[in-house]
């Protein structure tokens, strides 16, 4: 009961986040509010159970995203133009689809409905079957890594092309990065400013290294490469902002970056194809080792790392796409 | 009290609609992109819904506790990876975004068009 007011209260705060983005005309605080709004959503979802995807939500949206979004702003402009024309229409389409598909929400289950469609089909079979065949107590890393390896490496290559997509569209076609015009890392960054060097210097650490126990306990708590690659990124990219951009390529350069990317997307592939080299299909880890079970968890921990090192070199080299793209100009 | 139980059903077209009218009526093309990500917000606040059931808990197993109910993993591992495919996907728009910028040096979709017809 109390979940529920408190479920019903962060919404009403959502709604009202919601509608604060889109009337305000001035970016920067928009992009902030969004920043809210994905933190507010994670808490949300993680009262509805579902600790992983709030885990990710609250590194990615709030963290990244957040970022990317104001590393647009200052490439673009942070004001927004008076809108013309159009919003009484716009608000008339809107309105009128928020009325029909509220009215077909009665149709719905109650929230938490055992008996709800969406409770009787696959779902108790994975709940199941995870224990017997795969054995990792994270059923949600079961699916995602086993039982659906495929789709994830589907996933896994769109984020993959969105990278090469940002790189191809940002990248100076020297082929060398930003190496080349980098400023001196003393120029640059917060480091002149006492309180976020501080509680900086005492973040990034504990970031990055949560970030690593997410990606290797993922089998067992919330975690795994989305949310490691997630964190790992959010806590270097607050590196970069602090000590400027230089240091953080000095940690991992775009050469590494870009290893990183194609390393994390063979490794899955590489551990795909084993399954078929040793005889069954692709993406079967059983046959990874003579016990199908400790196969299982090899595949998994495998394809985890793949993803992790994907996912941190993708959205990092595209931190870095926007930084060296704003140092240009 | 039973409709309480709507809740979310009601904030979700809310939230889609928000979005989705933010693209429609604004001109600007981050405010744009800003619209897209919360109409994909309200889509996961609709899967996350759904795998919620009563008395359970995060799909975690629990050893030597088999009476234990959990929430539905699957709309779980789809929405997770939704997640940081929508980051990457953002990321693509912005970078469209700057490029535009650039080129018309204005990021005012009604700009950007009259330039086009000149």
């Amino acid at each position: 009961m109390v979940v529920i007011v408190f479920e019903i209260f962060l919404l009403t705060l959502l709604v009202i986040t919601a509608v604060g983005i889109v009337r305000s005309r001035d970016l920067f605080s928009a992009v902030m509010l969004l920043g809210l709004f994905s933190l507010q959503i994670a808490v949300i979802f993680f009262i509805l159970d579902a600790a992983d995807v709030a885990l990710t939500e609250a590194a990615v949206g709030a963290g990244v995203s957040t970022v990317l979004l104001l590393g647009a702003l200052a490439l673009t402009s942070d004001r927004e133009a008076r809108p013309k024309g159009r919003r009484l229409l716009a608000l008339g389409v809107a309105s009128i689809t928020a009325l029909i598909l509220i009215y077909a929400s009665f149709d719905q289950p109650r929230l938490g409905d055992p008996q709800a469609p969406v409770h009787q089909h696959v779902a108790p079979w994975y709940l199941e079957q995870t224990p017997k065949q795969i054995d990792v107590p994270n059923v949600v890393t079961a699916i995602l890594a086993s039982f659906r390896g495929y789709d994830t490496l589907g996933e896994l290559f769109v984020i993959f092309t969105a990278g090469i997509g940002v790189l191809f569209l940002l990248a100076d076609g020297s082929g060398r990065g930003a190496r080349s015009q980098l400023p001196s890392a003393e120029a640059q960054g917060l480091r002149h400013h006492l309180i976020p060097r501080v509680v900086g210097a005492l973040l990034v650490p504990f970031i990055v290294l949560f970030g690593l126990y997410v990606q290797f306990h993922g089998d067992f708590g919330p975690g795994g490469g989305f949310q490691a690659g997630a964190l790992v990124s959010a806590g270097v990219i607050l590196y970069a902002l602090i000590e400027g951009e230089a240091s953080a390529l000095r940690v991992l350069s775009f050469r590494a970056l870009a290893g990183m990317i194609a390393a994390g997307a063979l490794l899955y592939t590489g551990v795909g194809l084993a399954g078929i080299l040793r005889g069954s299909q692709f993406l079967d880890y059983s046959v990874l080792l003579a016990d199908p079970i400790a196969g299982q968890h090899l595949g998994i921990i495998l394809i985890e790392l793949g993803v992790g090192l994907t996912v941190t070199g993708v959205l990092l080299t595209i931190f870095h796409a926007f930084a060296a793209r704003a140092q240009k100009r | 009290m039973e409709l309480l139980g709507l809740y979310n059903y009601w904030v979700f077209p809310v939230l889609l609609m928000t979005g989705l009218y933010a693209i429609m009526s604004r001109a600007n093309l981050i405010k744009k992109l800003i619209g897209l990500s919360m109409f994909q917000a309200a889509v996961f606040l609709l899967y996350i819904t759904m795998d919620k059931i009563e008395g359970g808990t995060a799909p975690i197993l629990q050893a030597g506790n088999p009476e234990q109910l959990y929430s539905n993993p699957l709309p779980q591992v789809l929405i997770l990876t939704a997640i940081v495919v929508g980051i990457a996907t953002l990321a693509l728009g912005l970078a469209i975004v700057v490029r535009i910028s650039e080129t018309y040096g204005t990021i005012e979709e009604d700009e950007i068009q009259g330039q086009d017809a000149e």
